[in-house]
């Protein structure tokens, strides 16, 4: 049987990475701005669609990959700078609606930018399955997972080593004080919403290939996410990371030795007692270091 | 004529040019937007296109047709709301709609009700058993498609089967039918996995099937991208034992989702999709290939077979007012529920007052994907 526990494990680290990267995106505007983005979703769905289209097009798949990820960095930028930032005296709760009115937007536009049908994306290297231990797993999962490691180092980096990444934090741990030194709390919004777009682009792109995307394939996955980031605790980097692969192992576990049908029943009932027992999900607060 | 005018049927461009004769009324509530929108919007397509046709061929007993259509978006509260103003407001001498189950259901009360002659375009065994007076369908039912799969399995020597379905409205109705008709058709369900309905990796699932003893056949429930990806991670993880589909996935999104993994996949399936390799002699080639003409010449897309519904749909409620030979919702309920040997895209249909469906399991053709098209199987 232990052919059977490795193909769980591989499942549950690849949809645990894509939730990671998904609940991130919700931790960077969070520290931001406190702010839940549940457009969140939406950026993973037009990274695929944009992705899918582009190559359809007949883009070459490197350049579709740039481009839609930038697409999304655009509606990102966009959100924030014309719909959160006009807003930006308003309470917490309003901007959250505005991120949800924002979600129902973009899935409309993209019904009518793209269309309604189910689009597929070329694997980045071909679909032969690697045989593993007696379990199986598909070159895209490899590069789900390298790209997943990628993103996060190069995060990790841009706001232990850059400018603009401090002020980021800054702005995340007081931001009255961030701004009487000089940061521009406008700035770092609009940083954050593209970059959170990016990441989420990013979550897309790397599980288009594996199961599709279409203008509604965002919804769930968001909403994975946002389990993720609660889990691990909101605002905290290396919780969003640690949430999105624990969530991705239960299902992945849940389904495999108890039942399929009350998987995600499973997966949301450890959420609720992290959240009763751990309010601050496992890293929020105690982590002095916010991503 | 151009898409425009197309788009203006419905709406005043009858009343100019109809005679002081007052039109046939044709009410429609479909899914053209949201979820269901891969139902609702052929559906839509068909219904418009061939009431133009029948009133550019001058009608039906010196009267025109005018549709009356609204998107319910796949929500059944919509629908009622909707299927009220049908009624009360339009006025409409037949309701030819429903583009999910859900919607349906929601909407037979009101028909019933009212007494206005329902043709439904959705799938599910509930809507027309038990019999309801004023309720017809003319898509195959999720039952017969398990009964088809089955007696192929049997055909193959297989006995013990593993069903793996989505949480969909569709896949646990089907699951459900399966269930009940498994033992009938010496079939023993082995495994019965789910997945959710934005669950992107099933190969959990599959793993506990795999590692089921004695599984010979696995039959697949569902529609949208779920079936695609138990496509492509049934390959992955290696199981040897065939793999059927539902008709729920019978377009050449599947095939073009699922790739080389499909190959080999059978699945139940209306006769509209193979319309071109239909032997001549089959009676419903001639209906399939004509509007399959139709439709593709128009809007430039592949047909599917949910248009098909909304084609016999209409075609059905034509043939009933004609027999009828006038709007009495009572006459025509009657008329049709007398219809026999009518030839749709969906098979040939057989009325009775027992049966408001009226189609058998010759209705369904088994395809194999193979070389990324359909394959009659013989």
């Amino acid at each position: 049987m232990s052919s059977a526990l490795a193909q769980y494990l591989l499942a549950g680290l690849t949809l645990g990475a894509i939730y990671a990267l998904v609940a991130l995106g919700f931790a960077i505007i969070y520290n931001a701005s406190h702010v839940i983005n549940f457009a969140q979703g939406e950026f993973v769905m037009i990274g695929g669609m944009a992705a899918a289209v582009f190559v359809e097009s007949g883009l070459p798949l490197y350049l579709a990959v740039i481009f839609s990820i930038g697409t999304a960095t655009l509606v990102g930028f966009a959100l924030a700078r014309f719909a959160v930032e006009p807003a930006r005296g308003a309470s917490v709760v309003t901007l959250i609606i505005i991120t949800i009115g924002a979600a129902i937007l973009l899935r409309g536009l993209a019904t009518l930018v793209w269309d309604k049908k189910i689009h597929p994306l070329p694997a980045f290297s071909g679909d032969q399955p690697i045989v593993l231990g007696g379990a199986t797993l598909l070159p895209q999962v490899l590069w789900v997972l390298g790209a997943t490691a990628l993103a996060v180092a190069l995060l990790s980096w841009f706001f232990n080593r850059t400018l603009t990444g401090k002020a980021m934090l800054a702005v995340s741990h007081n931001r009255l004080a961030a701004q009487l030194v000089g940061v521009s709390v406008r700035r770092v919004l609009l940083v954050s919403f593209a970059l959170s777009a990016a990441l989420g682009a990013l979550a897309g792109i790397l599980i288009a290939p594996i199961a599709f995307t279409s203008w509604d394939a965002g919804v769930m996955l968001g909403l994975k996410g946002f389990a993720a980031a609660i889990l691990g605790g909101l605002g905290s980097g290396p919780g969003a990371i640690a949430g999105g692969l624990a969530l991705g192992l239960i299902e992945a576990l849940g389904a495999g030795y108890l039942s399929s049908a009350y998987k995600d029943v499973f997966a949301f009932l450890i959420i609720l007692a992290a959240l009763v027992f751990l309010p601050n999900g496992l890293f929020g607060r105690r982590a002095t270091e916010r991503v | 004529m151009n898409f425009r005018t197309l788009l203006a049927i419905g709406g005043l461009s009858i009343a100019f040019s109809a005679p002081a004769q007052e039109p046939i009324r044709v009410g429609s509530f479909l899914a053209v937007t949201g979820p269901a929108a891969f139902l609702g919007d052929p559906e839509q397509k068909t219904l418009e296109l061939y009431i133009e046709k029948l009133n550019a061929a001058g009608g039906l007993l010196g009267r025109k047709f005018q549709l009356f259509a609204y998107d319910s978006a796949g929500d059944a509260e919509k629908a009622r709301g909707y299927v009220k103003r049908l009624i009360e407001q339009d006025k409409v001498d037949v309701i030819v709609g429903g583009s999910t189950t859900g919607e349906t259901m929601a909407a037979v009360p009101l028909a019933e009700a009212a007494g206005t002659p329902f043709i439904s375009l959705a799938g599910a065994v509930v809507i027309v058993e038990p019999v309801k007076k004023w309720v017809f369908k003319t898509p195959h039912t999720d039952r017969m498609a398990c009964e088809k799969v089955f007696v192929d399995m049997r055909a193959r020597g297989a006995t013990k089967a593993a069903l793996i379905s989505g949480s969909g409205g569709f896949d646990r109705s089907m699951r459900a039918e399966c269930l009940k008709v498994a033992a009938k058709n010496g079939i023993q369900i082995v495994a019965d996995e789910s997945y959710g309905a934005g669950d992107t990796d099933m190969t959990a699932q599959l793993t506990k099937i795999k590692n089921t003893a004695g599984v010979q056949a696995v039959l697949n429930a569902g529609f949208g991208q779920g079936p695609a990806i138990v496509t492509k991670n049934y390959r992955q993880i290696g199981i040897s034992a065939p793999l059927y589909q539902s008709h729920g996935v019978a377009s050449k999104q599947y095939v073009k989702l699922s790739g080389d993994a499909a190959e080999g996949v059978r699945l139940p399936a209306a006769a509209l999709l193979v319309a071109d390799t239909l032997p001549d002699s089959d009676p419903q080639k001639k209906v399939v290939t004509g509007y399959k003409r139709d439709f593709e010449g128009r809007f430039k897309q592949e047909v599917s077979t949910f248009g098909g519904h909304a084609y016999d749909g209409l075609m059905l409620a034509v043939e009933a007012i004609r027999r009828a030979g006038s709007t009495n919702k009572a006459a025509v309920r009657d008329a049709l529920e007398s219809i026999r040997g009518y030839v749709g895209t969906g098979g040939v249909v057989n009325m009775s007052a027992q049966d408001h469906m009226g189609l058998d399991l010759s209705a369904f053709r088994m395809l194999e994907v193979r070389n990324g098209d359909w394959m009659l199987v013989k």
